[in-house]
């Protein structure tokens, strides 16, 4: 019951991005707002008189090397990334992502698969899903950083083996052990999907195992599926960045963050540059499954809007 | 196939896979060539005895950072939710920020929010936990007040309900469960942020600092008792708010 | 909540009642031209094929939707007014109790809406609960009741404010066939011990013909009244009812009148 007369189809289209622009422009607005009101030293709360350092600051510092102007940030990006000759601070922060996103990418790969086998086997088999599902719940509270150091040794293992095995395999690995999980669940969750009539009718068909999973199970999970492998990108993404960091792998956009952070001081404008570049890497990682969804979308009738 | 499996299967199952991966593991350690970064479970048993009283500590720092994380998350999302619910406008601006948060690796802020708020200072990873809890918690509750069923809108109109009444008696109550399950979600998400944020600077305790550390160092075993430490403050949380959602949805709808 | 007197011995007067609904594919009309009076205690059936704007007209009624044009009032007010005064009761299809609340709680809600006092409230919610049968139910959730006994809470709660006009849009519809006429027996029983006036929309011939002092026979494309149907079955409604030759002529006039034409080969279903 909205008001107004129907619209346009394309006119509507744009009405979300419009909104969309308008909550960026919101955010920018209130962070020069806060940046122009705010003290110099932040606000603290609970400060012991006398005392430096005592109580908590709740409300960030203002001066320009803890919060830069916004057009700070976005001329810095196209200026040299460490002086001298070097490429404007974007390009390198371009080639860091494209990195990032290609392991990622490998990361995410290897977990739809993983996730995909472990949920074909436990539907298949109830004792296996009685046995696994607990330990794959659990294994999403293991800190992923734990397991860095011990695949990167293992990697190099191999790698001196002579089987080659390079770092970026490592960080792949580790990403994908973020990325099994939701599809492990997603799967499980919709090929258990259909009606009992449905399963009923491809038994009264005489129906095998692999007949009702192709024509039934599959195409009855694609709603639980998409919304699993988009959630499976973006851990992905994550587990990407946070392994790099861990292992100390170059060139990847965790790391870049990391050090130009380390110079903030200096060059408080620099950080701003991989942290944009990581939410475009978050943004076309879940953009490119979402072109999936597109392909598929004659099994979404229906489909909750998640 | 699977009418034949008696239930206690269910109780016994995961806990013979749980042996069977101990198992594995320590034969692989003693007998196969383990890198020197995975040691025995045995060994990762001693050192978190022997060393509990500083894991506990550090347990502390971490699980406080991921409560406050948790709560401020949760009450933010609730308030956006409501002015979303009833404001197109807030809708609006909100859903594409949250779509996109959701899906961008939110612990890279941290050394960003390290330097606006200095590097002793706790709330740069505080505050990659509430945006990490706020998520969930947000689309949930938002999906929650808009679940009220047409028949049950009727109802209330045919009775003449103001609508403070049907915000009341039928709005509120049809997103608590929903509000339960975001807190379910939100819970692990907290732990893992606020541990994750740790690796990225900040004051040289918690978890997450000490795992890094000790593996650095060589420790392995230590490390990984950390380990077990922030898989108990993840088990404590994720049974809380299981246990409120089991608790709260009983007479949800189905 | 109904001491207001009745202005009018009329409990629903509509003349010229239309609704339209704008789609994409442009205004579709689901009501038009509809004109009907039900008298105070008088018990009116709406009968008629899917999309012929029967749940619509109780919709309008109810104040649930706004009419499109013509006049509509209840006990001589406007609809809306009607609507506040809980001037009338309502049930529908599904039973729509609210799940966490207990059968007491749902029969209570109008009451709680409008800061009835708990004692009252409570003796009244007694009150119904015995008249629909579910005294020994009244702590139990809305899960914990079959299909049967959640209607009969929805229309304990129709009947909270003491109404004296009560509308149903096919209440019994989702139920079997034993428990449904268990209930329109029921329902024949609390309208005569109520003395109100009740609107029932349903698509069933003989539930129509059986509970009715008249039966308002309808149309769709574009909805509308064809014919209506004096049932003139008395006051007494029982199981020797459903048998009788002229319970069976009735159903057969509601049928032909359904066709519009005569029905040449019943005997063939």
């Amino acid at each position: 019951m909205t008001s107004g007369r129907a619209q346009g189809g394309a006119a509507r289209r744009w009405v979300p991005v419009a909104w969309g622009a308008a909550g960026i422009v919101a955010v920018a607005l209130l962070w020069e707002l806060y940046k122009f009101v705010g003290p110099s030293e932040g606000v603290v709360i609970g400060q012991v008189e006398g005392e430096a350092g005592s109580g908590v600051l709740i409300l960030p510092r203002t001066h320009d090397r803890a919060m830069p102007h916004i057009w700070t940030m976005i001329g810095r990006l196209f200026e040299p990334t460490s002086g001298g000759s070097t490429p404007p601070l974007f390009v390198s922060v371009a080639q860091a992502a494209l990195l990032s996103l290609g392991i990622a990418a490998v990361g995410w790969l290897i977990g739809v698969a993983v996730g995909m086998l472990l949920g074909l086997v436990m539907q298949r088999w109830k004792l296996l899903e009685w046995g696994l599902l607990p330990w794959i719940v659990v294994s999403q509270i293991v800190p992923l950083i734990a397991f860095a150091p011990v695949v990167n040794a293992i990697g190099n293992q191999i790698d001196r083996g002579g089987t080659p095995w390079p770092q970026w395999l490592s960080v792949a690995v580790i990403a994908s052990y973020l990325a099994f999980f939701p599809v492990a669940v997603g799967v499980l969750r919709g090929l258990e999907a259909p009606d009992r009539i449905h399963l009923d009718l491809m038994r009264s068909y005489a129906a095998g195992y692999w007949p009702t999973l192709l024509r039934l199970r599959l195409p009855a999970s694609v709603p639980h599926l998409l919304p699993a492998l988009r959630l499976a990108a973006a851990n992905a993404v994550l587990g990407a960045v946070v392994a790099e960091v861990s292992i100390g792998m170059r060139g990847g956009i965790g790391r870049m963050l990391i050090q130009l952070a380390g110079q903030a001081s200096s060059d408080p404008a620099a950080p701003w540059g991989p942290m944009f570049g990581s939410i475009v890497l978050g943004l076309i990682a879940a953009g490119s499954v979402a072109l999936i969804g597109l392909g598929l979308k004659n099994y979404r009738r229906g489909e909750a809007t998640a | 196939m699977s009418a034949a499996l008696p239930s206690w299967l269910r109780v016994v199952s995961p806990i013979a896979v749980g042996l069977l991966i101990v198992v594995a593991w320590t034969l692989y350690v003693q007998f196969g060539d383990a890198p020197r970064a995975l040691p025995s479970p045995i060994a990762i048993g001693q050192e978190f005895v022997l060393r509990w009283g500083i894991i506990w500590d550090d347990m502390l720092v971490t699980g406080t950072n991921a409560a406050i994380g948790l709560t401020v998350g949760a009450v933010l999302a609730v308030i956006l939710a409501g002015l979303a619910a009833a404001w197109r406008p807030v809708d609006g601006m909100l859903a594409p920020l949250v779509a996109a948060l959701a899906v961008i690796p939110i612990v890279a802020i941290t050394p960003i929010l390290n330097t606006m708020f200095g590097a002793s200072s706790q709330f740069g990873r505080a505050a990659v936990a509430t945006i990490a809890a706020f998520i969930p918690v947000f689309v949930n509750v938002l999906r929650g007040l808009r679940q009220t069923r047409p028949v049950h809108r009727d109802v209330m109109r045919a009775s003449a309900a103001t609508s403070a009444q049907t915000f009341r008696m039928l709005t509120l109550p049809t997103a608590v469960p929903y509000l339960m399950t975001g807190l379910r979600v939100a819970g692990s998400l907290a732990v893992i942020a606020a541990l994750v944020a740790e690796y990225f600077g900040g004051p040289s305790d918690g978890i997450g600092t000490s795992i890094a550390t000790y593996a650095k160092s060589g420790r392995a075993a230590l490390a990984w008792a950390y380990v077990g430490g922030g898989i108990l403050i993840g088990l404590v949380f994720f049974l809380v708010t299981a246990l409120l959602e089991r608790l709260v949805t009983r007479h949800a709808p189905a | 909540m109904t001491a207001t007197t009745p202005t009018t011995d009329l409990a629903v007067q509509a003349t010229g009642v239309g609704k339209v609904f704008p789609t994409k594919a442009g205004d579709v009309a689901a009501l038009t031209e509809v004109e009907l009076e039900v008298k105070a205690g008088e018990f009116v059936s709406l009968i008629g094929p899917s999309g012929c704007g029967k749940s619509t007209l109780l919709r309008l009624i109810a104040d649930l939707d706004q009419a499109s044009s013509g006049e509509l009032t209840i006990f001589g007010k406007p609809a809306r007014r009607a609507r506040i005064d809980q001037d009338y009761g309502i049930a529908f299809q599904q039973a729509g109790l609210l799940p966490w609340r207990t059968v007491a709680a749902n029969i209570g809600l109008p009451l709680e809406l409008h800061k009835v006092g708990k004692a009252e409230r409570d003796a009244r919610v007694a009150e119904l609960a015995e008249l629909v049968g579910l005294t020994d139910f009244v702590d139990r959730y809305p899960d914990q009741l079959s299909g049967g006994m959640q209607q009969r809470v929805a229309i304990a709660r129709s009947l909270a404010a003491r109404p004296k006009l009560l509308l149903m849009d096919e209440p019994f519809g989702a139920l079997d066939e034993m428990t449904r006429e268990y209930l329109q027996g029921e329902l024949t029983r609390i309208a005569a011990e109520t003395g109100a006036a009740v609107v029932f929309v349903t698509h069933s011939i003989p539930e129509a013909v059986f509970l009715s002092d008249r039966v308002v026979v309808m149309s769709p494309r574009p909805g509308r009244i064809t014919d209506v149907i004096e049932t003139g079955l008395g006051e007494v409604r029982d199981e020797a009812l459903r048998e009788s030759p002229a319970y069976f002529e009735k159903v057969t006039a509601v049928r032909e009148a359904l066709h519009g034409t005569k029905v040449e080969r019943a005997n063939e279903r």
